[in-house]
Order: C-alpha cells, then sequence, then structure tokens
C-alpha cells in the first residue's frame, strides 16, 4: 500500500490518495499531501482545510459546499467567498481534494 | 460528417451530437473503476475478495440469473445481430471503442451463456460465438459492464427491446457473488445500511444543514420557512438524494422544495433514518440490497405516521420508486390513497401551478436562457402525472413557468431518445473521469448547438447524478460548472412566498401593470 511520509510520520493511503487511518493526520502530513496534488498551500488553503477538520471534529462528516462557502464568505470577504474561488484553492473539487488534504474520509454518493 | 464549416448563410454550423464515431478498436480496455475492498463488500452480503472457484460459481449464478429471471433470458436469446443500437450508446458515440456498442456488451455476456446453457455452445462452441468464462473475458466484464450507465436508451431503439441496462446489472450481481464487486457503488450501499445514506452524514450534521439553510431561507425572504426533520405525524415524508443536503447546485434545488411546500401549507418532513432517495442496490442489480434500502423508506413511513410519501429531484430513485417500491417494500395501504404512491416533487409543484396557488415571478430567471437535460431513468423508465409523457411535460411545464427564457435542444437527444449526462449508473466515481468526460460528447453538442442558436446559458436537471456530472464535465467543454441547476432552484429563485419581502415587490409590480398582465401564474 502506498504512503505519506512527514516529520517521522508514516501513513497508508488508498489507491486515490486518502488516508487508511485518519487519526494519523498531522499539519505535516497534510502539507506532503498537498504537494502530492500539486497544491501550493497558502494562509487560505488552511483557512478551509482548518475549517473542514472543526467541522468534521463536530459532525463527523465534511460540511455541505453551501455551509463552506458561507463560511468563507465570513473569513474573506464577499469576493472570496464563492463557490469558484474555493475550486481556484482546490480546482479538483473543495469536498474531494480539500478533504483529502485534511486528512478527512473521500464524501461518497452522487456528488 | 464533419458540419465545423461555415454555412452559406452565415450561420455557425454545430456539430452533429449523435455523430458517428471514428472506430477505434480496444480505446477504452483499460478503463475499470476501482474494486471493491473486503469492507465495502461483506456488509453487502458478498464474499470479501475473489474467491478461488470464481468460475464455477459464476456460472452457476448466470444459470440461476437465466432461470429466474425471464427477461435476461430472452434479451440473451433473441439477438438477432440487425445493429439498430449499434450507434446509440453515448459511451460509444464518446470513445468510438466498438466494445461500447450495446450489442458488443450484451454479447460479453451472452457468448459465455451460449457456452454453459445452449445445446449448440455447448456442443460446437466456435459455430455460435460461445466462450468458455476465462479470467480474460471476466476482466474484460468488469472493464466493459462498468462503461454502461444503465441509460436504455440502446433499449429504445432495440426492436426487441432488449434492455442492455438488465444485462449490465445481472454482470455486476455475478461479479459480486464472487467477490469482484466495484468500489464506488458498493462503498455507497454500505454507507445506507449503517447510516442511512449515500453520504454518511449522521442525523446531527444533518439537522445543522437543514437549521443553517432555515436561516438563509428567511434571511433572503423574511419568511420563516422550515425545513422539519423526524416530524411524527406530519402530513407529508419527504425523501430525497442526500447528495440534496451537501453539493450544489442540489441544495439550490432542497431549498425549493422547502419553499414550495411551505407556501402549499402541508406539513411535512424528513426523515433521518430514510435521509436517501437513491437507491444503488439497482446499479449492481442486487435484489436484496435494493429492498433492504427501500424498506427505510417504508419504515420511516410507518414510524412518522405519515399519509403522503413524496421524491424529490433523483432520477433512479425515481425508477425505483416508481416502478419497484410497492413491490419491495409495500404495502402502503396506510397512506392516503387520494395521492399517488409515491409522488415525485415535480407532480407537486405542478399540480400547484395549475390550480394557480403558485405566485411566480419569472423576470427573477430573466438572467438565465434555459434547456432541460431530461434523466435517462425518469425519461425512460417512469412516468410522471396521470397522463403519457407526464416525464417530459411535467418538468417543461415547471420551467417554463419558472422562467421567460426556455428553449429544448436538438429532438432527437431529448425525451425518450434523450441522451445519458455521462456519469449515471453507479459510474458517477474520480478514477472512471475519462469515460465521464467522453461519455457526455452527445449532450454537450447538444448544449452547445441551443447556446449558440438562443443564447443559452443553463441546463436544468432533475437527477442527482446528473446534476454532480454536469458541474464536473461542463467546464471540459468550456462552459461554466455553475450552467447546470436543478429545476427547483428554478422555482425558488421566482417563488414569490406570501409575506416575503418579494412579495411587496411583485405586488407592486401588479399595480403598475396594464391591467390583465402581473399577478398571473
Amino acid at each position: 500500500m502506498a504512503q505519506y511520509e512527514a516529520g517521522g510520520v508514516v501513513a497508508d493511503h488508498d489507491e486515490e490518495g486518502y488516508l487508511t487511518d485518519i487519526t494519523q493526520w498531522t499539519r505535516e502530513l497534510g502539507g506532503v499531501i498537498a504537494k502530492a496534488e500539486n497544491i501550493n498551500m497558502t494562509p487560505e488553503h488552511w483557512e478551509v482545510v482548518d475549517f473542514l477538520r472543526e467541522y468534521y471534529e463536530e459532525y463527523q462528516i465534511a460540511p455541505a459546499i453551501r455551509i463552506l462557502v458561507k463560511e468563507m464568505k465570513k473569513k474573506f470577504g464577499p469576493e472570496k467567498g464563492d463557490q469558484k474561488a474555493l475550486y481556484e484553492l482546490f480546482p479538483y473539487g473543495p469536498a474531494k481534494q480539500a478533504c483529502k488534504i485534511a486528512g478527512l474520509p473521500k464524501p461518497t454518493g452522487c456528488i | 460528417m464533419e458540419r465545423t464549416e461555415q454555412l452559406d448563410h452565415g450561420q455557425a454550423a454545430y456539430e452533429d451530437p449523435l455523430e458517428v464515431p471514428a472506430i477505434a478498436c480496444g480505446a477504452m480496455a483499460e478503463s475499470k473503476p476501482y474494486v471493491a475492498l473486503p469492507q465495502h463488500q461483506e456488509p453487502l452480503g458478498f464474499p470479501g475478495e475473489l474467491v478461488e472457484n470464481w468460475q464455477e460459481k459464476a456460472i452457476l449464478k448466470l444459470g440461476d440469473l437465466v432461470k429466474n429471471n425471464r427477461a435476461l433470458r430472452v434479451y440473451l436469446d433473441a439477438c438477432v445481430r440487425c445493429g439498430a443500437c449499434t450507434d446509440k450508446c453515448h459511451y460509444f458515440m464518446g470513445t468510438g471503442d466498438p466494445k461500447n456498442m450495446p450489442v458488443a456488451r450484451q454479447n460479453l455476456m451472452r457468448k459465455v451463456y451460449r457456452r454453459y446453457f445452449t445445446l449448440a455452445g455447448k456442443v460446437t462452441p466456435w459455430l455460435v460465438g460461445a466462450e468458455d468464462l476465462t479470467r480474460e473475458v471476466l476482466d474484460e466484464w468488469y472493464s466493459y459492464f462498468h462503461q454502461c450507465s444503465q441509460c436504455r436508451r440502446c433499449s429504445a431503439y432495440c426492436p426487441f427491446g432488449i434492455d442492455t441496462a438488465e444485462i449490465s446489472m445481472a454482470a455486476r450481481e455475478i461479479m459480486d457473488s464472487i467477490g469482484m464487486g466495484q468500489k464506488y457503488s458498493n462503498e455507497i450501499i454500505a454507507k445506507v445500511h449503517k447510516v442511512g445514506n449515500n453520504l454518511g452524514l449522521p442525523p446531527k450534521a444533518l439537522k445543522n444543514t437543514l437549521e443553517g439553510l432555515e436561516e438563509e431561507i428567511e434571511e433572503e425572504t423574511g419568511v420563516p420557512v422550515k425545513l422539519p426533520l423526524d416530524k411524527e405525524g406530519a402530513e407529508l415524508l419527504l425523501v430525497t438524494p442526500s447528495a440534496d443536503f451537501f453539493a450544489s447546485p442540489h441544495m439550490e434545488g432542497l431549498i425549493g422544495y422547502a419553499k414550495v411546500l411551505h407556501e402549499s401549507g402541508i406539513s411535512w418532513t424528513f426523515s433521518s433514518h430514510a435521509s436517501e432517495a437513491g437507491n444503488f442496490g439497482m446499479f449492481i442489480g442486487s435484489y436484496e440490497n435494493m429492498q433492504t434500502i427501500s424498506k427505510r423508506v417504508a419504515k420511516a413511513a410507518r414510524d412518522l405516521k405519515v399519509k403522503r410519501l413524496m421524491f424529490g429531484e433523483c432520477g433512479h430513485a425515481w425508477r425505483v420508486a416508481y416502478n419497484f417500491l410497492n413491490t419491495i417494500a409495500g404495502p402502503f395501504d396506510f397512506l392516503d390513497p387520494r395521492y399517488p404512491v409515491p409522488q415525485h416533487i415535480c407532480e407537486f409543484t405542478y399540480d400547484l401551478i395549475q390550480k394557480g396557488k403558485l405566485r411566480l415571478d419569472k423576470s427573477k430567471n430573466d438572467h438565465i436562457r434555459l434547456t432541460f437535460h431530461d434523466s435517462c431513468n425518469v425519461a425512460r423508465a417512469s412516468r410522471m402525472g396521470d397522463t403519457p409523457g407526464g416525464q417530459f411535460e411535467i418538468p417543461r411545464a415547471i420551467l417554463r413557468a419558472s422562467c421567460n427564457h426556455y428553449y429544448d435542444m436538438d429532438p432527437a437527444t431529448i425525451r425518450e431518445g434523450t441522451v445519458c449526462c455521462g456519469g449515471g449508473g453507479g459510474l458517477l466515481t474520480d478514477e472512471l473521469m475519462d469515460l465521464r468526460v467522453k461519455g457526455a460528447a452527445p449532450r454537450m453538442k447538444a448544449l452547445k448547438e441551443v447556446a449558440g442558436e438562443h443564447g443559452v446559458t443553463h441546463m436544468a436537471a432533475i437527477c442527482a447524478i446528473c446534476k454532480a456530472q454536469f458541474s464536473k464535465v461542463l467546464p471540459k467543454y468550456g462552459f461554466d460548472m455553475e450552467s447546470i441547476v436543478s429545476v427547483h432552484q428554478m422555482v425558488s429563485n421566482a417563488i414569490v412566498l406570501t409575506g416575503s419581502t418579494q412579495e411587496e415587490e411583485w405586488n407592486k409590480k401588479a399595480g403598475q401593470a396594464p391591467q390583465g398582465q402581473g399577478a398571473q401564474v
């Protein structure tokens, strides 16, 4: 099974790059996953990742896109708080790609 | 035929959406979804991995299926190779791979069926195109039965009505039974059994999401529209795809349902136990899984003591609900017999419009020039309303009542001839993106045509899969990802709720309008 490695932590991931054991996640590991996704993490990227993790902690699932957009609007202002801005940060989709970097399970279903 | 040149009268010409492609043998042979792991297989009652005696078991299973499913046997026996289906599949049109011709897909199973279950195939297999079920054949099954979205377009053109979807469902069922399932579908079904929906959305998160939407709607309209959850004794239970609680433009449609239900005055509720309309049990041909999922809906309806059952915008859910729900999860004799069991949200909204009970300000959608994509399972496997073709007319009537600019696409690509979005039937997974993009080609060409000729900017759909698929593939064809909208998103934009801030504006407009205009529906 393929692995990520950062700061002495070695973590397995599945064929799509999602952590097999989500409790292994660290910020360094998040950075390594982002690199594998060709994403250069900026403070804005981290804001999204941190919010996803916070929400997951509370609800055991990633937030709906609309909830994420609303939160980003609060944090970055209306011009950066829309779905498009999120796709600019995470071109492969804020739900799936940002979840991967945040070490959360992949959201499944008709999405 | 190339049709990209300029026509004489100066109009741009468009590619034929249904153009027959150049043949590209084996072009998609490498396309296959991830194989399910034991943790995805076992909760569904399937072996965790490929069993040792898989060949023997697969043949036995095929024998069972053709014995118990007469339709399947007829489909395998009846083909006369007339060729009518060959150019009807969107995956063939998009990939050029002749193995994506429906007859070729059917033959993957037919040749094995002939080998083991027909006299000629047993004695002289080389004369009748019969073949052993080898590992190579199995791998080919896995690849090409996961390049069928079970949209049934080919069956609409087959003179015998041979349904490739049934054959691909049977093939997936056989593969599941020997431990070679597909990760995407089976992981999702396991989540429904455990949590109640495809997404794995727990009740607490669902509640939070719905409350957030209530706040938003009140901010927008000034009206306290509710999205109740598990409200016992409500008149109506609404079951909708869980994507409506998560993705865009799905959620914008969900807001539309809530506004319509509020305005109608009916008391209604969602259920956390049946928080999924979709039923992937159908995609994998598993009667047992389809039934287990459907029974959640029946249980929720009983437990919440509702009198009516309604489904949101989800294509295959509506097929299962419309065709099978009563048989596999009924009887629903505890529901009010004056209403269809189940009812579609579009039927409900249409009925209100017909009775003049909804006020729709079409000008709110004036920034949109709209077309409608008929979703395959709604178009070819179900109906709406009480007249033939209602599944085509009702959504269009709702859209026409909600906006001023509506245009249909090429008639050969809509209604019963609709081309699939390219992501249906359990193929809406990232590792199949190449297939999905190519399979969307006919629809995208038809959309380009109306965009060019009528300035169409948006396309509406009534299926969660279609919406998710289009938001991913539209950008690959030069469209904005947000140009796919929900049918009830259009209603949501236009609806004038009683007591809303929009109502004041509406009344003002009505007051200024010349007589006979204004407050019309």
